[in-house]
């Protein structure tokens, strides 16, 4: 197997975004260990230990079923809505495990933002979708200012800055999308998890999105979850591959990972020959 | 029968015509029963205004249409003025020198008890669709959903006579008291309390139905926003349920204006004119009922004005329906 030879696995394109980006030496902000996620009997996450580093795009790709999206769950404590799901093990975002008794979910949120695989925006105007998180946050200073920069930095404010007040739900699916990103920045957060926001739409407005997920990794830390392995070489500093049975297989540097993985079964996913 | 070789095996054959006979016979077997329900609606509204006519008339409607074809008898003799049914401020209409027929009275007495139970229906059945959508656990729904209907099938006598001998003396008459108040054994406040809690179930069942179906990436979105419980039940849940649960609002209101038994029972069958939540009223429901057991000669106008009564309150309630249906537009559950 050629696994030296960069043209037999997917190229990686780094956008100068990117090789600035990795300058900067890495922070870690989360850091899970020895993490298990059970749903009922059933475990979804087995034994993760993953560090993630500070204002990067780390990438988590994997078949499906894998535990994607209950990893960046448990980060979050969205899974907390799940009645059955039981978490081993820690997680701590800067330094803080999120599962001690005195971590407030609700302000864990307000620093870690997620945008969903389906556009949900709110039944309600684009402006109060965007001002939603500062409302409930309390934030009611300059709201008209942040709703603005927020849907700039979603690259949507030129698209609707004159139809502020129409309903969230009368945009495209691409744009109800940045929509989402824009009301996940609002608040300004500290990370930004996104799982599979690019897999509802169309390549173009799937372009769109990728370009901002690079420059939101200027300010923020991006986990995002994707099925698109271009995707996740293209805009990624990091990547994490998860396998079947919810084990983290390998965690590398983006281009590491789709150059030379270091196992054989990362390889054969990344390639396609099997998942 | 082998589809493998033949290629019309299966997908035409002489069936057909009977297949299509059948559905014929079943569609008119089916409309039949439809009309059913829509010939008595046009038959009951036929009949109100024919007899109103006669209230208003000496003539029913269609007699006095027979007269106006054959001997050109253009106007009938005027028995009650629609300006005395509309803006008189008495209703006494066995009185015997001096019988008036306003129905002012009746109506706000039917306006005091059923806003009187929107005060109480609607506050505590939306908290309990909220409770039941968004707070309880799924075993207490369960059983509480259930329950919830129970209530909503007593019959409504019951609570009319749960009114009268537990309402007014346990809870008002001892309220009022306290405040140098004195009730009687009948008050519009008891006919709207007993009202109220008859309908919360129907506010309650209908506004869970649509909270519960509001789609959980609405939830999840605000959750992940930082938004509590509270939150995301009343600005997300709530407002994205709307037209769900205005649309219970509205129902609970026409079945209050139609409630009969339980605000006779309970809220007296004195007309008056008045605000005052604590004196004996009545609706026009009551009315209809108290006069439909006393002795009256068919004909007279005082028989008659049941009809009108009846067809105010028929008027009544179908606005309240196209409220209801204009409101369901407006407000159209956009996240589908
Ligand atoms: N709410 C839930 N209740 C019970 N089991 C669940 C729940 N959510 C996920 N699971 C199970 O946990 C495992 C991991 O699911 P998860 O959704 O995290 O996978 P994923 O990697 O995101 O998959 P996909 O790529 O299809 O989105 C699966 O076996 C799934 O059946
Ligand atoms: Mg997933």
């Amino acid at each position: 197997m050629a696994q030296h030879e960069s043209d037999s696995l997917i190229t990686t394109e780094v956008s100068a975004a990117e090789t600035a980006r990795s300058e900067i030496p890495d922070e870690t902000v989360l850091r899970a260990e020895e993490l298990d996620v059970y749903y009922g009997e059933e475990q979804a996450l087995d034994d993760v230990t993953i560090e993630i580093p500070d204002r990067k795009v780390t990438a988590i790709i994997g078949p499906s079923g894998c535990g994607k999206s209950t990893f960046l769950r448990c980060i979050n404590r969205m899974n907390d809505q799940i009645p059955s799901c039981r978490v081993d093990g820690s997680l701590a975002f800067q330094g803080k495990d999120v599962y001690d008794e005195d971590v407030d979910p609700v302000a864990l949120r307000r620093k870690i933002g997620m945008v969903f695989q389906k556009p949900n925006p709110f039944p309600k105007s684009i402006r109060d979708n965007v001002a939603y998180g500062l409302t409930v946050q309390g934030k009611t200073e300059n709201v008209d200012e942040r709703v603005e920069e927020s849907l700039r930095a979603a690259a949507l404010w030129d698209e609707v800055n004159d139809q502020l007040d129409s309903s969230g739900l009368d945009l495209s699916g691409g744009q109800q999308q940045r929509l989402c990103i824009a009301r996940a920045i609002a608040p300004d957060p500290e990370v930004i998890l996104m799982d599979e926001p690019t897999s509802a739409l169309d390549p173009v407005a799937a372009s769109k999105i990728e370009d901002l997920i690079a420059d939101l990794a200027e300010e923020y830390t991006v986990v995002i979850v994707t099925h698109n392995m271009q995707q996740a070489a293209r805009i990624s500093d990091k990547t994490a591959v998860f396998l079947t049975g919810g084990n983290l297989v390998e965690y590398d540097d983006t281009a590491t990972i789709f150059e030379d993985p270091e196992h054989d079964r990362v390889e054969d996913y990344i390639t396609g020959k099997f998942g | 029968m082998s589809t493998e070789t033949d290629p019309n095996s299966g997908i035409t054959g002489g069936d057909a015509d009977a297949h299509r006979r059948r559905d014929r016979r079943i569609r008119r077997l089916l409309f039949g029963c439809t009309s059913i329900t829509v010939l008595t609606t046009v038959a009951i509204f036929a009949v109100l205004f024919d007899n109103t006519f006669n209230f208003f008339y000496d003539v029913r409607f269609h007699e006095w249409l027979i007269g106006l074809v054959t001997e050109f008898r253009l106007f009938p003799e005027q028995r009650v003025a629609i300006t005395e049914f509309l803006f008189d401020t008495e209703w006494r209409p066995s009185h015997a020198d001096d019988p008036r027929f306003g129905i002012l009275p009746l109506a706000a007495g039917t306006l005091l008890v059923t806003v009187g139970a929107a005060f109480v229906s609607i506050p505590i059945g939306t908290a309990t669709a909220l409770y039941l959508s968004e707070y309880a656990r799924p075993r207490t729904r369960k059983y509480l959903k259930p329950t919830l209907e129970v209530l909503a099938g007593v019959p409504t006598i019951v609570y009319g006579f749960f009114a009268l001998t537990f309402i007014t003396p346990n809870i008002i008459a001892p309220v009022a008291a306290a405040f140098g108040y004195d009730v009687g054994r009948f008050s519009a406040l008891s006919g709207a309390i007993v009202v109220g809690i008859m309908t919360i179930p129907m506010v309650a069942s209908i506004s869970e139905d649509a909270m519960s179906s509001v789609p959980d990436e609405l939830r999840n979105g605000a959750y992940a926003l930082g938004a509590s419980k509270f939150s995301v039940s009343t600005s997300v849940v709530l407002p994205a349920s709307i037209s769900g649960v205005m649309a219970s609002y509205i129902l609970a209101v026409s079945r209050a204006i139609g409630e009969t038994m339980a605000v006779a029972l309970a809220a007296g069958v004195t007309p008056r004119l008045t605000t005052n939540p604590l004196a004996e009223i009545q609706t026009m429901t009551a009315f209809m009922v108290d006069s439909t057991r006393s002795t009256m000669l068919v004909g007279s106008v005082e028989y008659q004005s049941l009809f009108a009564v009846g067809l105010a309150l028929f008027i009544m309630t179908l606005a309240a329906n196209l409220v209801n249906d204009y409101v369901k537009r407006s407000y159209r559950e956009v996240y589908r």
